[in-house]
């Protein structure tokens, strides 16, 4: 029996020793390259290695797969790949009616039933009972497979993770080729190993087959896609390849100083790799010099980044101020995770938005801009380097840990359909020069860089005259604290308008900002569809705000902002446009939105009038 | 070193035309005008060199200097210079900093400096004092200073830069006085030609709130007979009379008069700047009044890679073996697939 499907979210889910997350992605890149639109969510614990078998300790990689374009990697999971009680444990509520679930029986003893918090029957327990169960006695087969090669038990057993994809494969009428060529290219040095992982691939494919009669098998055809090369990519990496892009068309060499950070490390490890297109990469002694370091590759005439998480952005708090008060141009990108202090590294949270906004001592504007999906992150940093560069400012690029990770098909730019910068660069004129002269209409300063004759000069974070000269004047420190804030606020000109995704008017707009575009906008269109007036805008530029804001609210009945945090965008748009009452639904739980709660929350607020 | 200067510069042509500001009879003025004349006298373009500083009375002075100058926030100078030079490896960088900035707020920045040898300059005043917040004691003060904020005397042992400095794998250490403008001006030039961290520790008077504290070995009285000056292939003999001489008994220094127990020149040692193991170096220049004089210039220069020179040519040899040559390269690389 083959069901076809529209859409059906996948989760891989076991120790975080188990290999799900590669597993995950193999499953996903494989999807794409079929034609599937696909959207990912990796979820995993911060220890590397936490204790077996326990709850703390699962890893999961969740992928949805659909025939129609797909905006978030789904609430509820159709397929479960658990690897031992635990991850059942773990996703007892994450499932789907009816859904199907394969599991390593040979991991369900009673020690591990036990670690995993059950008291007898880890299905009957968590009324999992009428699910399609598949046991799978996947460690036994496994050692059946490689029985003979020339390869210790242990080893022999991380091929686990492949027997079980071998299965999903079948499920899935998938084909085994992408797999193939990575596990040749990834062991490629170590046939033995090239050869055990690919057998019990297939062994769990045909495996699944022998028993087919006892399951649903699905399809989901190809996604209409537009055309064109495609790619997957995540968060982190397309936040490299804009930037890398933005130096490119700028003419200027990427300097990147940063300090390694759950989850922004990806971005550094990235533009680490880059040498061939000539990025200069820090791995800095602490988040303190990785910033200053970039500060001062700024002052060289460089497109300089910093890269970083929450904790990391309040060391780097009194650099970028540095930068604020120098007018040196940097793209500082802060892939938000929950906080506070050390709080939960690898989960997701919008919660640095004031310390974005405000977190520095005394008057200090810098552009805010958040990203809305993984590939959007490479067009938001681009966007952030060519407003740092053009307008000689300090640009905060805010995405975060469910971005970060999570990929999607990505419809690959051609270099020369991307926006030219211009740099501001001062050369020697008659004229002397004069550090902070400003352009009349962007107000940026110019650039002057080291190397050049004539143009030597001294900047610094003591407050400056138009000269360069310290002054403690009060005059001219207002005036120099203006012009920085209109500095800023003027490159609202640059910033596009917010779109409202259905109608201009109605009962209710959803307003997010970043990265909960996919949710928000899956849930308003599915509200749309069942007949709700409602609308959804999504603000990717949080200072400034675009223009036509207070048009777009206007148009509303009620406003909702959806965020993950208390609410501190809706209390930053209670300040900036003051006449509107906002309601608020906030999800403090370190996990992305779901559809369902969404909309259940806007079908509430819109009864309710 | 014989170098023809084709710049033709004079100290003068480093001056700014900002108003110095320390107070009157400071060690900085000092340093400030040995600088300038090192610059003038080095064979590179003004608009080559790049000032910066943390904060502190010593981080003033890009301002007075009429180069690029970046005068940052406390304590990261190392880490901003650090940014500079990797970002533009054809600049000189000299960073200005003070006991405070560098060793008790900077201090991270700058043992990592000097550990991945980024080729720049650190001329570390020390007047063992925090000056500019008004007399608290430093990581350098002396074990018993009283100031404002240790009314009983301090606590802390003190660093002992040398030590510090070769302990993080120092290649250049070097000593002098503020205003001793020869001797600064010799240790500065070493420098300038190491390629590699180069850390010179001015001893530096603080008039107003730490006045005399290195009176011991700096004042006209003591310096001959508390200092020696150690320059390479020179024998290490000092003294007001050049009688006293430095040998190595036991693994350790000692000093010994000339013609005293049967002690000839021959005894005493040669000073090897260039000898790779730091044990000598790190003896030298962590001697300390009475037992031992205070050693003076260039203590340590041994030659190694930069981190610049490293990053270029591990540039060099990734772009030569690679296929991305573009960003249009990099975003066609990979998986991709095709839809029509």
């Amino acid at each position: 029996m083959v069901i076809d499907k529209d859409e059906v979210v996948i989760r891989f889910s076991g120790d975080s020793g188990d290999g799900m997350q590669l597993t995950g992605t193999l499953f996903s890149n494989t999807s794409a390259l079929f034609g599937h639109d696909i959207s990912t969510f990796p979820d995993y614990p911060a220890e590397i290695r936490a204790p077996q078998g326990t709850v703390g300790g699962v890893s999961g990689f969740q992928v949805h797969i659909g025939h129609k374009l797909v905006n978030t990697p789904g609430d509820f999971a159709d397929v479960l790949v658990a690897m031992n009680p635990a991850a059942i444990r773990a996703n007892a509520h994450g499932l789907r009616k009816g859904s199907t679930i394969i599991y390593d029986s040979d991991n369900f003893t009673e020690k591990h039933i036990q670690r995993a918090g059950y008291i007898s029957d880890p299905f009957t327990e968590d009324k999992l009972d009428s699910m399609h169960l598949i046991a799978a006695p996947i460690t036994s087969l496994v050692r059946e497979a490689l029985k003979g090669m020339d390869i210790d038990p242990k080893t022999a057993l991380r091929t686990k993770n492949m027997f079980a994809l071998g299965m999903v494969y079948w499920l899935f009428d998938s084909k085994l080729k992408y797999t193939e060529d990575f596990i040749e290219e990834k062991f490629g040095k170590k046939p033995v190993m090239a050869e055990a992982n690919s057998i019990v691939l297939r062994a769990g494919y045909y495996y699944a087959e022998t028993i087919e009669a006892l399951t649903p098998s699905y399809r989901v055809s190809p996604a209409p896609i537009a055309n064109g090369t495609y790619r997957n990519i995540n968060g982190n990496q397309a936040t490299a390849w804009g930037l890398l892009a933005a130096a490119e068309k700028a003419n200027l060499r990427l300097f990147i100083g940063s300090y390694p950070i759950t989850p922004a490390t990806g971005i550094l490890e990235e533009l680490a790799m880059r040498k061939d297109l000539g990025v200069k990469s820090l791995q800095a002694e602490d988040e303190i010099a990785g910033i200053c370091s970039a500060i001062g590759a700024s002052f060289t005439g460089r497109l300089a980044v910093t890269s970083t998480s929450g904790p990391g952005l309040a060391l780097k708090s009194e650099a970028l101020n540095l930068a604020v008060m120098t007018e040196l141009p940097l793209v500082v990108v802060d892939v938000q995770r929950g906080g506070p202090s050390t709080g939960l590294p690898t989960k997701t949270e919008q919660s640095d938005l004031w310390q974005a906004l405000y977190g520095r001592n005394g008057e200090s504007p810098v552009v805010v801009m958040a990203a809305g999906t993984p590939s959007d992150c490479f067009m938001y940093a681009f966007e952030a380097a060519k407003i740092a560069v053009e307008h000689m400012t300090p640009v905060l690029l805010l995405t975060d840990s469910y971005l970060a990770n999570g990929s999607e098909p990505w419809k690959i730019p051609a270099m020369k359909d991307l926006p030219s910068i211009k740099v501001p660069l001062a050369v020697k004129t008659e004229k002397e020069y004069l550090p902070y002269e400003r352009d009349p209409e962007t107000l940026a300063r110019k650039w002057a860089v080291p190397g050049t004759p004539g143009l030597e000069h001294r900047i610094g974070g003591l407050e400056k005259t138009i000269k360069g000269s310290v002054s403690y004047t009060p005059e001219n420190h207002e005036y120099m604290v203006r012009m920085r804030e209109e500095k800023v606020e003027r490159i609202v000109s640059e910033v596009p308008d917010l779109e409202v995704t259905g109608k201009d008017s109605g009962d209710l707009l959803v307003i997010g900002w970043g990265s909960t575009y996919g949710h928000i906008y899956t849930a308003v269109s599915e509200l749309q569809e069942e007949g709700y007036k409602i609308s959804s805008a999504q603000f990717n530029y949080i200072r400034p705000l675009p223009k036509n804001t207070d048009e777009v609210f206007a148009g509303f009945e009620k406003l909702l902002v959806c965020e993950l945090n208390s609410g501190q965008f809706a209390n930053y748009l209670r300040m900036k446009h003051q006449k509107y009452t906002y309601h608020q639904y906030n999800k403090i739980q370190g996990l992305p939105f779901t559809i369902k709660e969404i909309k259940e929350y806007c079908i509430k607020l819109l009864e309710g009038k | 070193m014989n170098e023809t200067n084709t710049m033709h510069y004079v100290a003068k042509d480093f001056k700014s035309d900002q108003e110095v500001r320390w107070c009157p009879g400071c060690g900085d003025h000092g340093i400030l005008a040995s600088l300038q004349k090192t610059m003038a006298e080095l064979d590179i373009p003004k608009e080559n060199y790049v000032f910066v500083s943390g904060i502190g009375c010593s981080s003033r002075l890009p301002y007075y200097m009429n180069t690029y100058g970046f005068h940052s926030i406390h304590g990261r100078a190392a880490a901003i210079a650090t940014g500079i030079k990797i970002a533009n490896p054809d600049l000189m960088v000299w960073e200005m900093t003070g006991d405070g900035d560098a060793l008790a707020i900077g201090g991270n920045h700058y043992i990592h400096a000097i550990r991945r040898n980024i080729d720049i300059k650190i001329i570390l005043f020390n007047n063992e004092i925090y000056g500019l917040t008004k007399g608290q004691y430093s990581p350098t003060s002396k074990k018993g200073l009283v100031t404002k904020t240790s009314p009983f005397g301090t606590i802390e042992e003190a660093f002992k830069i040398g030590e510090l400095t070769i302990g993080a794998n120092g290649r250049f250490f070097a000593r002098t006085v503020d205003y001793n403008l020869q001797l600064s001006n010799e240790v500065y030039k070493e420098a300038a030609r190491f390629h590699g961290t180069a850390v010179v520790e001015v001893i530096q008077n603080c008039v107003i709130f730490n006045d005399g504290a290195h009176d011991a070995f700096t004042s006209k009285e003591n310096r001959d007979d508390n200092t020696i000056v150690l320059r390479h292939g020179e024998k290490m003999i000092f003294g007001k009379n050049r009688d006293k001489g430095i040998i190595l008994k036991d693994l350790k220094l000692k000093v010994v008069k000339l013609g005293e127990d049967g002690i000839t020149e021959d005894d005493i040692l040669v000073h090897d700047a260039h000898e790779p193991n730091p044990g000598i170096h790190y003896r030298l220049a962590g001697m300390t009044l009475p037992e031992y004089p205070v050693a003076m210039g260039v203590i340590r220069a041994i030659d190694a890679q930069t981190y610049d020179a490293a990053m270029g040519e591990q540039h060099e040899r990734v772009q030569a073996a690679s296929k991305i040559k573009s960003v249009d390269d990099l975003l066609m690389s990979g998986s991709t697939w095709e839809v029509k």
